[in-house]
């Protein structure tokens, strides 16, 4: 058991791409971290760093107390979970789980017992004589997640395990996993792209972008008060809403203190249409572009009137002047009609201009 | 597969016929003259049905040889064919799986370089360089030694080029996974890139022992003395007769001899060798 602890740890490449730049991040003991971020964030890169299989350029990689930057993968005392398994084809599902207990020089009576324990856990027990090639993907995955719980290592790291399983496999693993952890109780550093595993798993989330830490914190917290335009955009899904405003229209609508252009975020699930303004909220009119229905609540893709358009503040989310209004799935608009939505003062999120800043009003 | 109509196919069929017949009647001929009377084959005589004289012959070939032309048993020559064909096919395998390996995955300077170096000899065969690398054997006193024979052949870039392309195409998981399981560069090497080569180790020794068997020019060149012959060395040379009758019977039987290990390899490994060439095991 231990905790993890990274301080300041950088990557610089040797053709001087900096991929990341300077992140500090504080595990417990016991806890699930999540490293959530777009594809290039360095998310897997920072995990890989904390395996071993990367080398740091700066900053500390602690492990249960020991800095671990010049240690080798083996004695680490992590267990990794990979994308693509990495099983060895050519041995059996109890040589897979065995081999690393083995390498350790642990006596056979002993690996036979850890092994068989894992098994049964995983309920790999009637197939410890086959190859992987003759396992499907989700008993390839419980294999992987055998070797890695056989060494009983003080960390587990996850590099997008499930993203090789189709949809309905990788829930029913999500929370295999979840449990397994919580069972086991060991600190756990997981990677992922996906916001929704990223929310069900974590007890602490980290959310990256371009190599650096954009917030930290309970999943929840940064759901509710993501503290910057891209983690707004990034976690919840359809993702928030985001709009410029006007300095003016903040003290007037919000009545804050800020003197500066801003951004207004608003999620698509907290508007409702009506034809009334809550005080201090906000309300827009929007014609109908599109409607999505999913059964238990339907998307409505609505545009702001001409003079109400204004540029959506992070590109490539959300085009000008488009709002998502998420709605319960009874009721459906036409195409063509114009509502009116509104969200209440306390949905409302407001983003200093660039975006990197949570204004509290 | 389109199914062809009756007519076409008989065509077809006809013409697979001849060809098979074309390549097996030679063969053919020399397993029924390994099996007559020298005199009614030097008679021009020789009947297209085996003669009576199979075992005479064969064990003549293997124990005694020729009485005219080499005087050297058969069965001396197939051994000296045989340790220089598995020399060189082993030898091969082992060295270039090895130069591969540190090709693959290991940083050192110049690797670019070397692997190119490596790359360039697919230019240089024996027959082009033969000169100085009989000076090199002659110098290191290895005329007519098994050692002669195999070494200046075992230096493989084509196996080290099949090697790397196939390490490359293993995914860099499977190491990083040995990484922490413990297992360091050597465990690696052993543990699991040696037993997904597995097939085209096989592949590889297939094609090598055979190109080792059908040596001709080098052992010609180094081995004087005939009990280092081998058998390819051995069939030419008695055939060529100065003053006595060509004994076609015992050189036949040579040839079908001559054959044999390769075919036998060929067949045994067969399944190994398809897979080789056509499947990865990942």
């Amino acid at each position: 058991m231990a905790n993890v602890t990274l301080r300041n740890v950088r990557k610089t490449y040797t053709g001087g791409f900096e991929a990341i730049k300077g992140v500090n991040v504080d595990v417990a003991d016991g806890q699930f971290c999540v490293l959530v971020g777009p594809s290039g964030c360095g998310k897997s890169t920072l995990l890989r760093m904390v395996a071993g299989l990367e080398t740091v350029t700066g900053g500390e990689i602690d492990i249960g107390g020991r800095v671990v930057n010049q240690i080798e993968p083996a004695d680490r005392d992590i267990a990794m979970v990979f994308q693509n398994y990495a099983l060895y084809p050519h041995m059996s599902v109890f040589n897979n789980m065995a081999y690393g207990l083995r390498n350790r020089g642990m006596a056979e009576a002993e690996v036979k017992t850890r092994v068989e324990e894992a098994a049964r856990v995983l309920e790999l027990a009637p197939m410890l004589e086959r190859k992987p090639r003759q396992l499907s993907g989700g008993q390839r995955q419980r294999v992987a997640m055998g070797r890695a719980i056989v060494r009983q290592p003080k960390v587990f790291l996850f590099d997008e395990p499930l993203s090789n399983l189709d949809a309905k496999l990788r829930i029913a693993m999500r929370v295999e996993i979840r449990k397994l952890q919580r069972r086991l109780n060991t600190t756990s550093i997981y990677v992922t792209h996906d916001q929704l595993e990223a929310m069900t798993l974590a007890d602490v989330l980290v959310v990256m972008n371009g190599g650096q830490v954009e917030q930290i914190g309970n999943p929840l917290a940064i759901y509710e008060k993501p503290a910057t335009t891209f983690v707004a955009s990034f976690i919840g899904a359809p993702p928030m809403n985001l709009m410029s405003t006007r300095a003016d229209e903040i003290k007037s609508q919000l009545g804050g203190g800020a003197t500066e252009a801003g951004i207004l975020g608003i999620r698509p699930e907290d508007f409702v249409i009506t034809d009334q303004t809550p005080a201090g909220g906000v309300a827009l009119p929007l014609t109908v572009e599109a409607i999505e229905r999913v059964g238990a609540e339907t998307f409505v893709y609505g545009t702001r009137a001409q003079d109400e358009q204004r540029v959506a503040a992070t590109p490539g989310e959300l085009p000008p002047g488009e709002v998502i209004v998420r709605i319960p799935g009874t009721e459906a608009p036409a195409i063509g009609a114009r509502i009116r939505v509104a969200a209440v003062r306390a949905k409302l999120h407001l983003f200093s201009g660039d975006g990197r800043t949570r204004i509290e009003a | 597969m389109v199914e062809e109509e009756g007519f076409r196919r008989y065509v077809a069929h006809a013409i697979l016929w001849i060809g098979i017949a074309i390549v097996a009647f030679p063969v053919y001929i020399a397993i029924v003259a390994s099996t007559q009377d020298n005199a009614l084959i030097a008679n021009g005589q020789m009947s297209l049905l085996p003669g009576g004289h199979f075992f005479e012959v064969y064990y003549k070939t293997i124990f005694v040889g020729t009485s005219g032309s080499t005087r050297e048993p058969v069965g001396n020559m197939m051994l000296n064919s045989l340790v220089m064909a598995l020399a060189i096919a082993i030898g091969k395998i082992a060295i270039s799986i090895i130069s591969a390996y540190a090709i693959v995955y290991f940083r050192f300077p110049f690797r670019m370089a070397i692997f190119w170096i490596i790359f360039i000899t697919l230019m240089l065969p024996v027959e082009v360089r033969i000169y100085p690398t009989y000076k090199i054997v002659a110098d290191l006193h290895m005329l007519d030694s098994y050692a002669g024979l195999a070494l200046p052949l075992i230096a493989s870039a084509t196996a080290t080029l099949l090697f790397r392309q196939f390490f490359m195409t293993v995914p860099d998981e499977l190491l990083e996974a040995s990484r922490i399981d413990g297992a360091g560069p050597l465990r690696f090497f052993w543990d699991t890139l040696l037993p997904l080569s597995r097939t085209n180790m096989a592949a590889l020794f297939v094609i090598l022992f055979i190109l080792g068997w059908n040596q001709y020019l080098w052992p010609l060149l180094i081995t004087t003395r005939d009990d280092m012959q081998t058998i390819q060395v051995g069939i030419r040379k008695m055939i060529t007769t100065t003053d006595a009758l060509t004994e076609w019977p015992i050189v036949m039987a040579t040839a079908v001899l001559a054959m044999l290990p390769p075919v036998f390899v060929v067949v045994a490994m067969q399944k190994l060798f398809v897979r080789g060439l056509v499947e990865t095991e990942k």
